[in-house]
């Protein structure tokens, strides 16, 4: 089959690798009909997440068809149509049974790998290096689902591939981000990154009662889309001072909650900060710029919440850590536990309260995938989602 | 019971802390050292003792960061002071000689306990001499009940499916059960062994009996995880590895970091428990294994037998 290969930083091809095969018998295999680029596939392309090597197969936004299942998966038939969650979840270890199924305790192979860097293992992810699993990821003709009785979800009625698409990762992400701030009447939430993840967190952060939010980004493009899809304040980082913004908008309190949907790679316009976050992480003396963190957590009113959604591969210099001691800041994070969101956001899907298309900006196929990450990445051509078709 | 390989390890801290207790009065009060080993009146008497302070303080950094066996460059170091300080006595008499001679036997001492440790290194479990016991421990805690928990490792034909260095194990129904090892190189490693305790659901040992290939013994502890979080499962795995070249085969049923496959052995008992088989991914295709932990397949389907047929 063809797959979408990771060969060197900032050096992806697509080439021909072996078929996958069913190893467990809660396996299903699943024919690839859209598969998206993250933002997060970004880090492992600029080659910022540990332990990626030559031939990975990347890829954890994805949904097809079922062709193949093991004889223990009961719960689906081939023919089927399903979008896979990006977290691996055996469903039955504790973590699982409360919902947390990110941090399955189960499903990723290379636990000791992962134990060496973070202390403990969460959960394999497809496509998202050897550190959470080495398992193949879906940008490809063809994947291998583990548990396939937990994770799946069956799409039965007539929405499209991009209506359902971003249930596998962006749009529980997003939702998750405003979930976990619990957000209470009258609440300002700030959401750093105007990208398909904070678009979705600010979407929402709205339906889930805030009173004003925030985008702050600079793309011009980007912050169009977050006031006019979803009605937020914008802010443009580069051409006003956010911090001195943040506190004039609230009068001085400062947003109630913070999201950070950045990440490792924060662009800042503080040259010396840049410069020395960069040099930092090239030398590979941090794995993280944490600039858009760092401002977040400066911005929220005293006793907010920090909702990290940005993804970090693993330890981070300059973390202002007397603000949050001080400041009695709650600090919210985790891959997405997107297992306990599949269904709730269908329905929201489903009645029109969120119509996650508007994000894409390019369809291509799978041969043209490097193509798609580099304009992603360089955020040429006004590029703010691509969704892969390897059928096509 | 003591790990031979931590208390080597612990000595040989001591030792690089000692190194720095030498060389920061070296270097800091160089004239007091030179006047208690009697070469005060040598001219380059300071310059030299400057030069052993910063030695030490080489030998420190390598003993407290670096591998164990730097605790070489410590005996190659008390090699040149003895050299020194025997060329310093010959010209030397009186009080003067008596302190050199003082400095000299302290500098034996030193060098004794040096080569003790230097050659502790060299007997490690792994290392090139006669591998040394192997005391292994590990724990896990699994979503299931203590008796169900316990009934399957009760099976101990059970154990090689998530035990990667047994190929078999085979229960005689009367207590005993005979052990196939997964020896490389085509040596095979057997024993038979016998039930020495067995309290269900809450522990299970075992020893192996007269004749082993191997003398070995194990106890496993099952205990409810509190506030119902499942079963605490503690190991302990005892292999009384001989010298020679069963000794060498046996040391390497465990690969080189035998502590992180025995908590492999139970992160694959707690797959198999939970979820019904070992987890596998592309990198890993036989699940997971400290041995394949380094050297990976890169994230791609693994090459198959059967061509696919649903395109």
């Amino acid at each position: 089959m063809r797959a979408l290969v990771w060969e060197a930083p900032t050096k992806v091809g697509v080439h021909t690798v072996p078929d996958p095969q069913i190893l467990n018998s809660r396996d299903a295999i699943v024919k690839v009909t859209s598969t998206a680029i993250c933002g997060s596939d970004l880090h492992l392309y600029d080659g910022y997440i540990p332990s990626v090597m030559p031939g990975d197969v990347l890829g954890h936004e994805f949904m097809g068809e079922v062709v193949e299942l093991g004889d223990d998966v009961k719960n689906l038939q081939v023919g089927d149509r399903v979008v896979v969650p990006f977290p691996i979840a055996c469903g039955a270890c504790r973590p699982c049974q409360r919902g947390l199924t990110s941090l399955c305790e189960n499903s990723n192979p290379n636990a000791g790998l992962a134990e060496k860097v973070m202390g403990h293992s969460p959960a394999g992810i497809f496509g998202y290096s050897h550190m959470l699993g080495g398992y193949q990821g879906g940008q490809a003709e063809y994947v291998r689902v583990p548990f396939a009785d937990v994770g799946p979800l069956k799409i039965e009625d007539d929405l499209t591939d991009d209506q359902v698409l971003f249930l596998s990762d962006i749009l529980p992400t997003g939702y998750m981000g405003a979930d976990v701030c619990d957000i209470r009447q009258g609440d300002v939430v700030a959401v750093w990154g105007a990208g398909p993840v904070g678009q979705f967190a600010i979407k929402s952060a709205y339906l889930l009662g805030a009173e004003k939010v925030i985008a702050i980004d600079r793309f011009p493009e980007r912050l169009k889309m977050a006031e006019g899809m979803s009605g937020a304040h914008t802010l443009n980082y580069e051409e006003t001072s956010v911090l001195e913004e943040l506190r004039e908008l609230t009068a001085g309190r400062g947003p109630d909650h913070v999201i950070d949907a950045v990440g490792m790679e924060a662009h800042t316009d503080i040259t010396p900060v840049e410069a020395y976050d960069k040099a930092k992480q090239w030398t590979k003396l941090s794995t993280e710029r944490p600039q858009a963190l760092r401002e977040a957590i400066l911005s929220v009113a005293n006793g907010g919440t920090v909702s990290i959604m940005g993804v970090y591969g693993g330890f981070a210099d300059k973390f202002p850590l007397g603000s949050v001691m001080n400041r009695s800041l709650t600090i919210k994070t985790g891959q997405c536990h997107v297992h306990r969101y599949l269904r709730p956001l269908l329905e929201r899907n489903r009645n029109r309260e969120i119509d996650p298309t508007y994000i894409i900006s390019h369809h291509m196929s799978l041969e043209e995938a490097p193509k798609g990450y580099d304009i992603f990445k360089k955020k040429q051509d006004s590029c703010t989602k691509v969704v892969l078709k390897p059928g096509a | 019971m003591q790990n031979p390989e931590r208390s080597t390890g612990r000595l040989v801290k001591a030792l690089g802390l000692a190194s720095i207790g030498l060389g920061v009065p070296m270097l800091r009060s160089t004239d007091e050292v030179a006047r208690i080993t009697g070469v005060d009146d040598s001219p380059i008497a300071p310059t030299m003792i400057r030069a052993v302070g910063a030695r030490e303080m080489v030998h420190a950094g390598l003993l407290l960061l670096g591998p164990q066996r730097s605790v070489w460059t410590r005996v190659a170091g008390d090699a040149m002071d003895i050299a020194t300080l025997g060329i310093a006595l010959q010209s030397r008499s009186g009080e003067r000689r008596r302190r050199t001679a003082t400095a000299l036997l302290a500098v034996l001492g030193i060098t004794g306990l040096d080569l003790y440790a230097a050659r502790r290194t060299a007997k490690q479990q792994h290392g090139k001499g006669r591998p040394g016991p192997l005391e292994l421990h590990a724990s896990t805690t699994v979503n299931r009940d203590p008796q169900e928990v316990y009934t399957f490792w009760r099976d101990f034909e059970n154990l090689p499916s998530f035990m990667l260095h047994l190929k078999q194990v085979s229960a005689n129904g009367d207590g005993r059960s005979r052990w196939v090892a997964n020896a490389p190189v085509r040596r095979s490693v057997k024993w038979d062994a016998e039930l020495t305790g067995d309290e269900p659901g809450r522990r299970i040992s075992w020893k192996s009996l007269p004749g082993a290939d191997i003398d070995n013994s194990g106890t496993v502890h099952f205990a409810p995880a509190p506030g119902h979080r499942g079963t605490e499962v503690r190991v302990d795995l005892h292999y009384d590895v001989p010298g020679g070249r069963l000794g060498r085969v046996a040391a390497k049923l465990f690969g080189e970091e035998p502590e992180q496959q025995v908590r492999d052995d139970l992160r694959r008992f707690k797959q198999v428990i939970e979820t019904g088989d070992i987890v596998r991914s592309d990198a890993l295709p036989h699940g997971t294994d400290a041995r394949h932990q380094i050297v990976q397949r890169p994230a791609q389907p693994p090459k198959g037998k059967k061509a696919r047929t649903h395109r």
